[in-house]
């Protein structure tokens, strides 16, 4: 009895993946350094829809890159369930700003390549994929290559392929930057749907303050460079969210305030009006 | 329709005044050492079978020849393919290779000949296999070593340089998003470098096979040579029948256009995701 209870207590406390005292400095070409993150610690809990916003450049992609396994932390660790991060695995999925998929594969064979991985029987690997294209809403052009579908197609079908994998966690790295104002509603609203259905745990990156609210339990905001975790706020709106609530326009002034101290901070000018 | 029929006539406008000027001039000349008529080397090129000044025909010093071109093409392509993925590849192998291959690369492959007729003389590929007498014999013993070798040369080259190329050029996001998906790094040469490079390595291999091919052509011109359409110019010179000479420079040209068209119709078939992605 003592056991279980304890059990779930201890997956309630911690968090699938902690990030702890995490510096992250790169060395460029000429051999000058740049200090990308700063002391950044987060948990991240099971289940949960995390939002990161911050400046562009204040080392957002970086910080996904480290929890997806792609780059090393200078120092502190990314940590998921008490292991620590140190190469890409099949359980944490990445879905890329920029397009992805591989252009000499037809849709349905882009959306299979991770099963291909595990080495799963073909009759079973198409099936699969064809489920989740479905779950995207792009049955009818699993035979198409990528060059053959807009740009919002091509994001779902990368979604697609990241969640036919199976991973425990998601991380997207502003998936939706691309695309025109109304082809990303749509996709938040599916994102959503995706979502509720079955409840991964997403750290979604996007510098659209609007897109934070409707989509996160929790926005962490970070300052610019080198990143630091400025502030997390937890968002209890009830979803599906509507933009039209006066709440949801306080959070956003809220938050775009603290983005615009950032900016002004940043630029030499201000400084100089400080001084 | 119109429009149909000009882009239809506009390739074989120029061949045409081509063969009329040449008829023409061939006329007022009136020397067929100098510039035979038409009809005779086309005659030469419609009857690829007969025998020629006792060499054998045209079509099989032809075949000689393409022989010789596929062994040192084959073996340049089996080296220059591997060799030039694992220099995209990995950084410590391509500065491991780089400055040595460099060093030979500006060398002309017929800047080898002496060198290579002082290595294998007029040893053949027979002679490798220890084969003195059949058949097999006779087939062989017409790969010369040297040939191969200044082929190999030729082909090499344009082979390994768009094999790195390729591979250097692949996006890294392609190779990112293959690895979170739990790509080994075998599944990574399978299933991403090698199709990503694909197309620049198939270039690499139409340009090498045309090299090759023009290699063949010079060193086959060369003394200790006595078959192949290269000797039979030479050979056809020596008895002033140029016509002999024409069909063969002809017969070259069409050998490599249709090797060269082969490559370019597999290029466009397969990898036209690569003109058609952004
Ligand atoms: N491979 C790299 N080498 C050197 N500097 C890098 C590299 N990757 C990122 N940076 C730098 O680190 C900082 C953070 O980059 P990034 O994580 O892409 O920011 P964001 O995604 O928030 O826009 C930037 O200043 C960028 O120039
Ligand atoms: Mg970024």
């Amino acid at each position: 009895m003592m056991g279980v209870k304890e059990k779930m207590t201890n997956s309630k406390l911690i968090p699938e993946i902690r990030i702890e005292n995490l510096y992250k400095t790169f060395v460029t070409n000429k051999g000058q350094e740049v200090a990308a993150l700063r002391d950044i610690n987060i948990d991240i809990y099971s289940n949960n829809f995390i939002c990161l916003v911050g400046p562009s450049g204040c080392g957002k992609s970086t910080l996904l890159r480290i929890v997806a396994g792609l780059e090393k932390a200078s120092s502190g660790n990314a940590i998921y369930k008490n292991k620590k991060i140190d190469s890409p695995s099949s359980k944490i999925g990445l879905v890329f700003q920029e397009y992805s998929l591989l252009p000499w594969r037809t849709v349905l064979e882009n959306v299979g390549l991770g099963l291909e991985f595990k080495k799963i029987s073909f009759n079973k690997i198409k099936k699969i994929a064809g489920e989740y294209l479905e779950l995207v809403g792009l049955s009818q052009f699993a035979g198409a290559y990528p060059y053959e579908l807009s740009g919002g197609m091509q994001q779902r079908v990368a979604i697609a392929r990241a969640l036919a994998n199976d991973p425990e966690v998601l991380l997207m790295d502003e998936p939706f930057g691309a695309l025109d104002a109304h082809t990303r509603i749509l996709l938040q609203k599916e994102l959503l749907r995706i979502w509720e259905k079955n409840r991964k745990t997403i750290v979604f990156v996007t510098h659209s303050v609007d897109e934070a609210i409707y989509l996160a339990d929790r926005i962490i905001v970070m300052s610019s460079r080198p990143g630091k975790i400025k502030q997390c706020i937890d968002i209890e709106m009830p979803r599906p969210r509507n933009r039209a609530n006066p709440l949801y326009g306080k959070m956003s002034e809220q938050i775009l305030d603290m983005l615009e101290e950032e900016s002004s901070l940043a630029t030499p000018l201000a400084e100089l009006a400080v001084n | 329709m119109k429009k149909i029929g000009i882009s239809f006539f506009l390739p074989i406008v120029i061949p045409v005044l081509f063969i009329i000027l040449w008829h023409e001039l061939a006329l007022s000349i009136d020397n067929k050492v100098i510039l035979p008529q038409v009809k005779d080397v086309l005659s030469l090129l419609l009857h690829p079978g007969q025998e020629l000044i006792s060499m054998g025909s045209l079509l099989s010093n032809v075949l000689v020849s393409l022989a010789r071109v596929l062994t040192g093409y084959l073996l340049a392509v089996i080296i220059a393919i591997p060799l030039g993925i694992l220099m995209g590849y990995y950084t410590k192998i391509f500065k491991l290779f780089n400055n040595f291959l460099g060093l030979f690369r500006p060398i002309p492959p017929l800047a080898w000949v002496p060198l290579v007729l002082a290595w294998f003389g007029v040893s053949s590929m027979a002679t490798l296999c220890a084969l003195e007498k059949g058949q097999l014999y006779i087939y062989l013993n017409n790969l010369k070593l040297s040939m191969v070798f200044i082929i190999f040369i030729g082909s090499f080259f344009p082979v390994l340089t768009s094999s790195i190329y390729g591979v250097t050029t692949v996006r890294k996001t392609l190779l990112d998003s293959a690895q979170v998906l739990g790509a080994n790094q075998l599944d990574i040469f399978r299933k991403v470098l090698l199709p990503a490079a694909a197309p620049s390595v198939v270039n690499g291999m139409r340009i090498g096979l045309g090299v090759g091919w023009m290699c063949l052509v010079s060193a086959e011109m060369l003394p200790g040579s006595i078959s192949g359409v290269g000797y039979l110019i030479t050979h056809a010179y020596t008895l002033a029948r140029t016509d002999i000479v024409i069909a063969g420079m002809i017969s070259i040209g069409a050998v490599g256009a249709a090797l060269d068209y082969l490559f370019r119709n597999l290029e466009e078939k397969r990898f036209k995701w690569q003109y058609l992605s952004r």
